[in-house]
């Protein structure tokens, strides 16, 4: 039977057309890009060879490397959020919450599907200023404080920014480590408390060593989308207050596409990738030498 | 959290309903009153939680039906006075997002199909037909997780521009296929990878080819996958954002995302009620799907997440 399943012609009929649509979008432009990094130019204006010059612009680009730190900053900052309060959510569900759970997650998941630039928008007018007193606002006035200018300084936007994107996902990560704990046998659990652990002990010492593997893949899926944020800065503060809230995500596409300058915009672009692949190596290698140790 | 294991244990021990729907006596004794009140905390939190989930979506709900006036003048907190539809009206016709709407399923759609049929068709390919090097071209298909969409995006953007396709909607359609593709094929091939290959051998001793049979018999089987992956691959591309901004040069082909970001721009600095309302109608549809497959929808993203 081995013939059937190893006809060559069907399988270039099935797999052809994807493979074609995956090459021609995603394989050849990331090669093209590369390629672009030598260049600098634009379709309009054509392209010129310059060598490494992008590079060593790269390296002397003062914007580049506030880019760079912002990006690690909100990254870490909303990954640790995320899979923290996260983490909490999830014990919510299973230790307290136990069968009542499913309504809860079903609401705290919500956010997680709506659009970003809704959020954003949204988030907006919750923290406005002016013309109309934002809710967050009001409460605080409430309390006696100041309205709180939250778009006027790079650490309040800043904060906004973590906020927002912690709200809308701490049901997703609810979720995904809810799975991963709900696994943990019961008979675990109840021979630990007959050894006399109750409530942190038992978290600490039982829970939180065997939830280690979806503890890991929720950071790294984290930080993946942490370091790639674009949605949120682009539709929330714009980069703003003046490049106060910047990744490189949003430099790549404003020196792209507002300066035309498309050999310099590929080189942020690759600088992004290797950044990526970069932490993603880090917190690989880091969780395993950990992992044997415990 | 010692408190939390007290409730916990007397949770456990709770009796059940007694037939005639009343808890028994027992549940009165002290320490059960005691494990009651030790719980009043945390379902505080969890209404603290839940208040802080719900509200800001309440509150934009309200805030559509206001009118200008009502911003001006009244308290965030108040409930509009009206039922303003004219918000709503507003939004759809002068701010355009009934085009914007209809950009979006025009290109969202097509899209999702081709997602589809291509990506379970490379994962019936790659894991249930036989040859040598399908594990090669799974793993180029990997890879294409990993990479950010900046990284393909100029490339692109000369091609389309180029070509002249970027004064129509073909640009987000290519681009979603490719992009959705490697997660789509490499989630199918894991559906297959649970039906025994017999299945489609013995389909093909029928004489039916084995093409027919991934049509008759391999794409029926994983219905539900299909439908899992569509889900997913929906929220991601009807949410996308920086491919439409890129691609679409015109504002009358602006998908639902990139016109509601120039909306506060344009019509919506001023105009607070239609804001709100346009803000509502993009989030309207992710709702209603939301509402009716929660657990579908929660299921899925979680597992693509944990693939990826």
């Amino acid at each position: 039977m081995k013939h059937v399943l190893g006809d060559k012609r069907a399988i270039a009929i099935l797999l052809g057309p994807a493979l074609l649509v995956y090459t021609a979008v995603m394989l050849v432009p990331v090669l093209w890009s590369l390629g672009y990094t030598v260049f600098e130019g634009n379709t309009i204006i054509g392209f010129t060879f310059v060598g490494f010059d992008n590079f060593t612009r790269l390296a002397g680009d003062p914007k580049v490397w506030d880019a760079v730190l912002f990006t690690l900053k909100y990254a870490l900052v909303v990954t640790v959020g995320q899979v923290f309060i996260g983490y909490l959510m999830s014990l919510l569900y299973v230790f307290v919450l136990k069968k009542s759970s499913n309504i809860v997650r079903t609401l705290v998941f919500f956010p997680v599907v709506l659009p970003t630039v809704a959020v954003a928008l949204l988030f907006q007018k919750l923290f406005e200023v002016a013309p109309q007193t934002g809710v967050v606002n009001s409460i605080i006035n409430s309390f006696g404080g100041e309205s709180v200018d939250w778009f006027g300084s790079g650490a309040n936007a800043f904060l906004v920014i973590a906020i927002m994107d912690i709200w809308r996902s701490i049901g997703f990560y609810g979720v995904l480590l809810y799975a991963g704990i709900v696994e943990i046998p019961e008979d675990t659990l109840e021979s630990a408390r007959l050894d006399g652990a109750t409530g942190w002990g038992l978290v600490r010492h039982i829970v939180l060593p065997l939830s280690l593997p979806v503890l890991l893949s929720a950071v790294i899926f984290s930080i993946n989308g942490t370091l790639k944020v674009f949605d949120t800065i682009i539709a929330l503060t714009n980069g703003g207050p003046g490049n106060a809230t910047s990744p490189l995500t949003l430099y790549m596409f404003q020196t792209s596409f507002s300066y035309g300058e498309y050999g310099y915009g590929s080189t942020i672009a690759l600088l992004l990738t290797i950044v990526c692949l970069l932490v993603t190596v880090f917190i690989f290698r880091s969780s395993r030498r950990d992992l044997t140790k415990a | 959290m010692t408190t939390s294991t007290l409730a916990e244990h007397a949770e456990r021990t709770v009796p059940p309903l007694s037939p005639s729907g009343r808890r028994r006596l027992g549940s009165r004794r002290p320490g059960r009153i005691r494990a009651k009140l030790a719980k009043i905390p945390l379902n505080l939190a969890v209404v603290f939680i839940l208040v802080i989930t719900v509200y800001p979506l309440i509150w934009l709900l309200l805030s559509s039906f206001k009118t200008n006036d009502e911003f001006v003048n009244g308290s965030v907190f108040a409930l509009p006075e009206t039922l303003n539809w004219q918000n709503y009206i507003d939004a759809w016709t002068t701010g355009n997002m009934g085009q914007y709407l209809s950009n979006s399923v025009l290109a969202v759609f097509p899209a999702l199909a081709l997602i589809i049929l291509l990506g379970t068709a490379a994962g019936f390919a790659l894991e249930v037909m036989v040859w040598k090097g399908r594990n090669g071209v799974l793993l180029a298909f990997l890879v294409g997780i990993m990479v950010p969409g900046q990284m393909i995006l100029l490339p692109l953007f000369t091609v389309y521009f180029q070509t002249g396709l970027s004064g129509s909607l073909w640009p987000l359609i290519i681009t979603y296929t490719g992009i959705g593709l490697p997660l789509t094929t490499f989630m199918m091939a894991t559906f297959f990878r649970s039906i025994p290959r017999e299945v489609f051998e013995a389909s093909t001793l029928d004489g039916a080819s084995i093409i027919r049979s991934f049509f008759t018999i391999g794409f029926p089987m994983v219905r539900n996958g299909i439908f899992t992956i569509a889900l997913v691959q929906f929220f991601f591309i009807w949410n996308d954002l920086l491919i439409a901004l890129t691609f679409t040069n015109s504002s009358a082909l602006r998908t639902i995302q990139v016109g509601l970001l120039n909306f506060t721009g344009e019509y919506g600095a001023t105009q607070y009620g239609p804001l709100f309302a346009a803000i509502c109608i993009n989030v309207f549809g992710t709702l209603v799907i939301y509402l009716a497959l929660n657990q579908r929808v929660m299921k899925g993203l979680t597992a693509g997440s944990v693939k990826g």
